[in-house]
């Protein structure tokens, strides 16, 4: 099957301590995450996708309005928890963040208090399922939005996505029930790996390495 | 306001509220306004729908869900008194007229107080097939109850992220199946709703996880029917709400 279920970089009860439990892990990447890599498996004859990267499948799936959902379903959400792994550590988060990713937090977003908050409502107001983003805008500026469902930055042509949060009640259920905010609070003080969003920073980006 | 009612409109108000411990800061806020719109009463204990939705789900997804949405319409509607006066059903028929400062919390939060509402009032029961009248129609809009339980259901499953099925019924008594997204209901496109079922995750998450499939099988067993063919009496007769 050319998609494939990344492996989580840490065990499925590395998070338990910080907010995201064990039963929480095994189910998202699990089930979920899994279920959208075979999802799309199963659409890449039907849709005509082969050969194609998992960023150019978003892109132009996005493009395509309604007629592109079932694809941007699909491909959106591998993209989205790909990413959503790799920016999740134990013990993570805090205000402790590199410096090249500090100083273009304070210049593109007025400084990391605010960035947070507006990742914070981001997040809160996205109703229903999605994401909630930090992007590098296509002008090269830091900015923070919010895509519903399997949308993602690449999808809206909005950007480069160097930290999401997902929102689906799937992701915080289990651990804060109808609380978002509490999750992303959480997701903000404990989980954030500061370190590969500064990394993803400096290369322009996420590559998933994953095609059709 | 009984103290069950006043848990539930500080409980939700707080949003941040521990689960069954609503901390104290939470209960020194100030509550949001107490109306026009209410959190109904279950007709039924928490547990009375124990063979589709444990008890746990049923006074969160009541509690909380629902009941944050009758806070948030609500304040939405603090400065609107007139249309805090319509009936919720007329008010989500003339969304467009809402002011635009206002019109996604309306919709948002009216459509969940609609839904949910809606939802509560045609569970309770045992399951089985309608009788009469309700199930002449379906036979004349489906073929057989079988088929329209499998559409229905594959409706329910094919659902993308959060949102709800519904069996919309016209004054004439004739059925359609729709989907709609977020907290959306049919009556904002002017059809009314005979039932309608809760895909959002909190409605299931609890006992079925990712197994969606299992949930909406399930939901079948507590329907009651008596209860959906009053609705079906009311929308044919013209004096359903939501």
């Amino acid at each position: 099957m050319p998609f494939t279920l990344p492996p989580l970089p840490y065990s499925t009860n590395a998070l338990a301590a910080n907010g995201m439990c064990q039963e929480t892990l095994e189910l998202h990447h699990g089930k979920h995450h899994n279920a959208y890599v075979t999802a799309l498996n199963g659409l890449i004859e039907s849709k005509g996708l082969a050969g194609k990267s998992l960023e150019q499948i978003c892109a132009e799936a996005g493009k395509s309005g309604a007629e592109g959902l079932p694809v941007l379903n699909q491909a959106g959400q591998h993209y989205n928890h790909i990413l959503f792994w790799q920016v999740m550590q134990p013990g993570g988060g805090g205000d402790d963040l590199p410096g090249a990713l500090k100083a273009k937090i304070d210049s593109d977003l007025g400084g990391l208090a605010k960035f947070k908050e507006d990742f914070k409502q981001a997040g809160v107001t996205q109703f229903g399922s999605g994401w909630a983003w930090l992007v590098i805008g296509n002008d090269g500026k830091l900015k923070v939005t919010k895509t519903p469902n399997g949308a993602n930055p690449l999808s809206t042509g909005e950007g480069q996505p160097i930290l999401g949060v997902d929102v689906w009640e799937h992701a915080y259920y289990l651990d804060f029930r109808n609380v978002r905010p509490n999750y992303l609070q959480n997701f903000l003080d404990k989980l954030v790996n500061w370190e590969v969003v500064a990394d993803l920073l400096q290369k322009g980006g996420m590559k998933s390495g994953q095609s059709a | 306001m009984t103290l069950l009612h006043r848990r539930a409109l500080f409980g939700a108000a707080a949003g941040a509220a521990s689960l069954w411990a609503a901390p104290r800061a939470t209960l020194a806020q100030t509550p949001p306004p107490a109306g026009p719109f209410r959190l109904p009463d279950l007709p039924y204990a928490f547990d009375a729908n124990e063979a589709a939705i444990d008890a746990r789900t049923m006074e969160i997804h009541w509690r909380f869900h629902h009941g944050g949405q009758v806070n948030g319409l609500n304040a939405a509607l603090r400065d609107q008194p007139q249309l805090a006066a319509m009936p919720l059903d007329q008010l989500l028929m003339k969304l467009n007229e809402v002011p635009e400062s206002i019109r996604t919390a309306v919709r948002n939060n009216g459509g969940g107080n609609a839904n949910h509402t809606m939802f509560w009032q045609i569970m309770g029961g045992r399951g089985g097939e309608p009788t009469g009248e309700l199930a002449q129609a379906i036979a004349q809009d489906f073929g057989d109850f079988a088929t329209f339980r499998t559409r229905f259901t594959a409706a329910a499953n094919g659902v993308f992220g959060s949102g709800w099925a519904f069996v919309t019924v016209t004054p004439a008594g004739r059925l359609g199946i729709v989907t709609k997204p977020g907290q959306d209901t049919p009556l904002m496109d002017g059809q009314r709703v005979l039932i309608g079922n809760d895909v959002w995750e909190h409605a299931y998450y609890l006992r079925y996880q990712n197994r969606r499939g299992e949930y909406t099988a399930n939901w079948w067993n507590v329907l009651d029917w008596s209860r959906i063919a009053a609705r079906y009496a009311a929308a044919k007769a013209g004096t359903l709400g939501v």
